[in-house]
């Protein structure tokens, strides 16, 4: 599987996805800008991403941790996850996400 | 006023590897002076994953963040070392004797043969919002903290966010705002329960405004704030008008003055070598999260070994002339008593 990310200067980066890593993981593994201070605990919403809507209910819903997290991220929006809490597997093939400012 | 402290090493960050390292230290009859940002010890533990499980830590097959940084607290209570808190290094410089002087934003200084930079991520600092020309604002209208109540008598204040600090400084600035508008982007929050009723209960009474909504630019003249746009749910865009703008959204970490200290960086990290842990530098060490070299993990333990290596090499830098005897905690009579328990 693969994964679209954007980067916050709008550049677009092909990541090579493996399942049951998480986006976090991919992203940060892929060299890309994610903070993900925490480590993946859902604990600084600094993995913070826009994913593209049409691919949003192809997502299992937020946790009420992950929603409650969401309130320490910036400029959140509809389409607002934190990258840590989605687990890459086929079904995600393709996914288009875009790294939050910071 | 400046306080002057001499001493052995003074430890930047008083996270898990700067509190062990007092241990290490303490083992060698190094005295140490910890300086850390945050208003407690614990660093990452007790600011970001307090209540998370740890797994990792050998002998410890589940700790939490919280329940790590009070066990180090009490390891290290013999060596008893000196915490600067609520304070950042912000200079270091050497003195014409070869030792270190390392100054902090509230006037500390610390003198000191070594340095140990055991910043983890660096220093915990407010998010700032990605709002285009902020930071024109920031000092005058647009404060991270509350720090004297006062200066905000009588404003038109907008408080962002939905946590506890958000809904803590919503309350409390209220009786003394000329107006207070709570805005966050959805109707729900991260906080006390009672903070969240205390809230609504102000917002009934028409004592406090809360919109439901995202601040999306920022109107004024030079650093005077005049109103925000605010960007509600439906995408609809209205202008809220305001001289005081309050953003709470967490803390996040930023490698701060470090980046000015001369040190060799890598990408924000301190390379050092993995036998003594020390900078390029002499006298300089990083251990931690802070620190790169081949093979390098991120990993608490890590940090723990680390901590040990470069207390070695510490106890040369400041007793040049003496020798240094390894000996174990288990059957050393003399580590006992500087453990007060023999």
């Amino acid at each position: 599987m693969k994964i679209i990310a954007i980067d916050r200067n709008g550049a677009e980066h092909i990541v090579e996805g493996r399942d049951g890593w998480t986006l976090m993981e991919l992203l940060r593994d892929a060299g890309l800008p994610i903070a993900a201070e925490c480590g993946g605990a859902c604990a600084c919403a600094t993995c913070h991403v826009y994913v593209e809507d049409s691919w949003l209910d192809k997502l299992p819903p937020r946790s009420d941790a992950e929603t409650d997290m969401l309130d320490m991220a910036l400029a959140v929006e509809p389409n607002s996850r934190l990258s840590c809490q989605i687990t890459a597997g086929p079904e995600l093939d393709g996914i288009k996400v875009t790294i939050a400012p910071e | 006023m400046t306080q002057r402290i001499e001493t052995d090493v003074a430890i930047i960050g008083a996270g898990p590897i700067g509190l062990f390292a007092v241990f290490e230290l303490g083992l060698l009859d190094l005295k140490a002076h910890l300086v850390d940002i945050l208003d407690r010890p614990g660093g990452q533990l007790t600011e970001l994953y307090p209540e998370k499980p740890i797994y990792d830590i050998p002998g410890l097959p589940i700790v939490t963040g919280q329940e790590l940084a009070g066990r180090l607290m009490e390891q290290i209570k013999p060596f008893a070392p000196t915490f600067h808190l609520s304070q950042m290094a912000s200079s270091l410089a050497k003195l014409p004797d070869g030792r270190w002087k390392l100054t902090t934003d509230a006037d500390t200084e610390i003198v000191a043969p070594v340095i140990v930079v055991a910043a983890g991520g660096g220093s915990f600092v407010p998010k700032r919002p990605p709002i285009a020309g902020i930071d024109a604002y920031e000092g005058e209208s647009v404060h991270y903290a509350v720090r004297k109540m006062d200066a905000f008598r009588g404003k038109n204040i907008l408080i962002a966010g939905g946590g506890d600090s958000a809904l803590d400084w919503t309350i409390n600035l209220a009786p003394i705002a000329n107006k207070l508008t709570l805005v966050h982007h959805r109707d729900g929050f991260r906080a006390a329960q009672h903070s969240v009723n205390q809230m609504r209960e102000l917002a009934a009474h028409g004592k406090i405004n809360f919109e439901i909504a995202s601040v999306k630019a920022l109107h004024g003249e030079g650093s005077a704030l005049r109103a925000v746009t605010l960007s509600g749910a439906d995408k609809r865009e209205w202008e809220h008008a305001c001289d005081t703008f309050i953003p709470f959204f967490g803390l996040t970490m930023k490698l701060g003055p470090i980046a000015d200290f001369g040190l060799n960086l890598h990408e924000n990290l301190v390379p050092v070598d993995t036998e003594k842990f020390e900078s390029s530098t002499r006298g300089i060490f990083a251990i931690g999260d802070i620190n790169t070299y081949p093979g390098k993990l991120k990993l608490i333990l890590s940090g723990f070994h680390e901590a040990a290596l470069m207390a070695q090499e510490a106890f040369h830098v400041c007793k040049p002339n003496e020798k240094l005897r390894f000996q174990y905690t288990t059957s050393s009579s003399s580590l006992q008593k500087k453990l007060g328990v023999a």
